[in-house]
């Protein structure tokens, strides 16, 4: 398409993530990709409460979780998740700098989540001896929060690869769909987590 | 940069004489769905001829009592491989290759929503089938722990059948699902002018109800297969009852995604008997709405049954009720649709040809098989027929009396749209009869060899049980269907090379896709046409005109450029499977994995970092083209 794609205040459509044909479609797949997603961790969600209590002598939730850390990581996720709120709101007032800065945040926080959450899991191996393989409750939890934390890594790679690849072109109609895609994408990680930690963490603390 | 005007003209001059390479690679990197529709088929039908030689074998096996033509495991690969190629890779693909081929035609659309993810879907699809046959000589024998593969059995299966399982499911699911959303945002998006959602054909409506079981039920079989590839591989214990683990999660979630499955497979069958049948009753179809109104009900109903596969298993009265019951209303709105196609056909103008015929043959047959679904749904009475032939028929008449019927009729009924040729009428009548009388003779009497008592899923049987007959006609049945078959394939082949040339429509058709030339230029319309009710080409016709009216001026079309990026990426995910299967003898598999993941990996980074706007086709080139 020989038109340019680069926007300025005047050309500046409502909604830039939704102004091309592409853009719309990429939108509604992204959509429909998380209402498979939901299934898919539903069905973990569904497999790690039927298995939770099944601990095989090993150790139990009770006595692993410590909710200080858990807490940390959902303030860190949740407040990424309202970083790449603010990113959104810039792009849609066509400012490429303050959204490429705030997704920068988001990328921060994001990877602070997965440093804790690797830490999580290397203290309930070495200081438990809970792994994957300690009991049916171990495979379940590490296979539901391990797929959350890849999800995170997967998210994370698309975050910065997109911000590497535009950081010197600026917004256009052709990757401001990409962005907002990104960030519905990174909203739905933090709802999954929001059931990690009531269903993993806060019943298993407590129950 | 190049002229994108001066490639397509080079394009069109090449048409003419490419040699084997270059049709190679434009299969290769194509993202045309019509294309893509195509090779789903192609690769659809190779692999229900190895279905159907598993099944020939199976049937040899039990012609006589007590018979030794292949060994106890041999054959529990047979019956596994068979069903686990029938349905995932010959039943579904081919629907999903018409679906390609022809729904976008029905809605007037240039083109899909996800051409990339369309293609990407193919080959995961087609790499998933190619693993899953490889089993047979590099996994030390096939999957065999049946196409349900139930934990603990799949657990304790020896050798890596149940991992070339696993892997290839796995692979072949996450296409299935990018050509699921693919339709779904195509149907949503990219409708022509005035093509509202009540005057969509039905084979577009059954592929947007298909498209959104698709999306919801293959997920849960992508977490069973992980946790199964976990158990099998990394030593997790989900289904380790020493573990605390439970084989019943393994149960639920398959059948979670395996009964909407058998809605994903018959609801584009009923799609293609509701163009067919209207089509040669010339005849609007009876009760359009209420078709529309029981496709969305069968699939709501689909998703609430998948434990009446489980009634044996202990899951308590209530339980059984509940599914019982939602069960057997999916008998409503399929008698709906019974009636509307058989008031379709009343006082209509019918012709019979091989296309009809197999529409004809499928009202009876199916509803044979739904008859047999309801005695089945029955909790208490389904402690008797479970596990036995009565099932084995059961299934056989809803899956073949119904999506291959279906499939043979669209066949003969889009072959024309699809390759501007048509279908030899004798080969099509002789290929109709030999299956059609072998289906019955195959799986009627299995319905009273169950009763008797046979079991499914055994190698042999006793003599003097009464059992012998039931087979020996069974088996005959079973060689029939297998020459049908063959004549479908001989009159494909002589059509394509001797066939008679049609026109654009040679059914006095009442849908888009037939005001088009036949096949279909790759820009399908080169005005968008412009809807003005149910079977728009039929109102057109009746109103003297013909062709449709162009809802737009000539324009520039847009299209996708075609990407080898698909194909690498599934090399790159095929090739970590094959790690992940054998990294359990030997750490350095893992090699394998890193080295296909980084391909896979790496290849969607060059993609998301090279820009790929497309080009246009100019509206001057489509002029001149026209004359």
């Amino acid at each position: 398409m020989s038109q340019d794609h680069s926007l300025n205040p005047e050309t500046m459509p409502h909604d830039p993530s939704k102004a091309t044909t592409e853009g719309k479609h990429k939108f509604l797949g992204l959509w429909f990709f998380l209402g498979g997603e939901t299934v898919l961790f539903a069905c973990f969600f569904g497999t790690f409460i039927a298995l939770r209590n099944s601990t095989a002598g090993g150790p139990t939730s009770q006595e692993l979780f410590g909710l200080e850390l858990v807490f940390l990581m959902t303030v860190l996720l949740l407040t990424s998740s309202l970083t790449s709120v603010y990113a959104i709101y810039h792009m849609k007032n066509n400012d490429f700098k303050k959204m490429q800065l705030w997704f920068g945040i988001t990328a921060l926080l994001g990877i602070g989540f997965l440093a804790c959450e690797l830490y999580e899991f290397a203290h309930y191996i070495t200081e438990y001896g809970f792994t994957f393989r300690s009991s049916a409750f171990g495979s379940a939890f590490y296979t539901l929060v391990g797929f959350h934390g890849g999800h995170v890594i997967f998210g994370l790679s698309w975050l910065i690869a997109l911000m590497v690849r535009n950081a010197k072109r600026g917004l256009n109609l052709y990757n401001a769909p990409k962005y907002n895609t990104f960030s519905l994408y990174w909203h739905f990680i933090d709802v999954v987590w929001v059931f990690i930690f009531t269903v993993v963490y806060l019943m298993g603390a407590v129950s | 940069m190049r002229d994108k005007r001066e490639v397509y003209k080079l394009s069109i001059a090449t048409t003419q004489k490419k040699g084997f390479g270059a049709v190679l690679w434009d299969y290769l990197t194509t993202v045309d769905h019509k294309k893509i529709g195509n090779m789903y088929i192609a690769a659809g039908a190779f692999f229900f001829l190895i279905g159907g030689l598993e099944a020939l074998i199976i049937r040899i096996q039990l012609i006589k009592p007590e018979n030794d033509f292949i060994s106890a495991g041999l054959y529990n690969e047979m019956i596994t491989m068979h069903g686990t190629t029938m349905i995932f890779f010959a039943a579904t693909p081919i629907l999903i290759g018409f679906m390609n081929a022809i729904m976008p035609l029905q809605i007037g659309a240039r083109d899909v929503a996800f051409p990339f993810l369309n293609s990407l879907g193919f080959w995961l699809f087609f790499f998933g089938g190619v693993l899953l046959n490889l089993s047979w000589i590099f996994g030390g024998g096939a999957p065999d722990a049946g196409w349900t593969s139930y934990a603990p059995l799949s657990l304790q299966s020896p050798g890596h059948g149940v991992d070339f399982y696993v892997m290839g499911l796995q692979l072949s699911g996450a296409g299935t699902l990018m050509g699921g959303i693919n339709f779904i945002v195509t149907i949503v998006t990219m409708r022509a002018p005035g093509m509202t959602y009540m005057r969509m054909p039905l084979f577009t409506w059954t592929t947007f109800v298909t498209s959104i079981l698709i999306l919801f039920a293959f997920p849960a079989l992508t977490v069973g297969l992980f946790l199964l590839m976990f158990d099998r591989m990394f030593g997790s214990a989900f289904f380790d009852v020493a573990l605390g683990g439970n084989a019943i999660i393994w149960q639920h979630l398959f059948w979670i995604f395996g009964h909407p499955e058998v809605y994903i497979l018959i609801l584009p069958a009923f799609g293609i008997f509701s163009e067919i049948i209207p089509a040669f009753s010339k005849k609007r179809l009876f009760g359009y709405t209420s078709m529309v109104f029981a496709t969305f009900l069968i699939a709501f109903l689909g998703f609430m049954v998948w434990a009446h596969h489980m009634f044996t298993v202990g899951l308590g009265p209530v339980a059984n009720a509940i599914f019982a019951v939602a069960t057997m209303a999916i008998a409503v709105p399929t008698g709906i649709k019974i009636f509307n196609w058989l008031a379709t056909m009343w006082g209509g103008s019918i012709t019979i040809n091989s296309a009809m015929l197999w529409a004809l043959a499928f009202i009876p047959s199916f509803t044979i098989g739904g008859m047999t679904g309801v005695m089945l749904g029955a909790a208490s009475a389904d402690y008797q027929y479970h596990d036995t032939y009565f099932v084995v028929a059961h299934f056989h008449y809803v899956i073949v009396g119904g999506v291959v019927f279906g499939i043979f009729a669209a066949t003969h009924y889009w072959y024309p749209k699809m390759f501007g040729r048509i279908l030899h009428e004798g080969l099509g009548k002789l290929s109709f009869w030999l299956f059609f009388i072998g289906f019955h003779l195959t799986f009627f009497i299995q319905h009273f060899l169950g009763l008797m008592g046979m079991p499914r899923r055994y190698w042999v049987f006793l003599e003097n049980q009464g059992l012998d007959t039931g087979n020996l006609i069974s088996t005959i049945g079973a060689f029939l269907m297998g020459l049908g078959t063959i004549v479908v394939l001989i009159n494909v082949v002589y059509t394509a090379v001797k066939g008679k040339k049609v026109s654009g429509d040679p059914w006095d058709a009442r849908t888009l896709e037939w005001a088009i030339p036949s096949p279909p230029p790759e820009y399908n319309f080169k005005q968008l046409p412009l809807v003005r009710g149910l079977d728009p080409l039929w109102i057109e016709k009746t109103e003297g005109k013909g062709k449709m009216t162009p809802a737009e001026p000539v324009v520039d079309i847009h299209m996708p450029n075609g990407s080898i990026y698909p194909f690498i990426m599934t090399i790159g995910f095929f090739i970590a499977s094959i790690g992940f299967i054998f990294q359990v003898d030997n750490n350095l598999w893992l090699l394998a994995v890193y080295f296909g993941m980084a391909l896979a990996l790496g290849t969607m980074v060059v993609r998301s970092l090279k820009d790929d706007h497309g080009y246009h086709i100019h509206k001057e080139d489509l002029e001149r083209e026209a004359d």
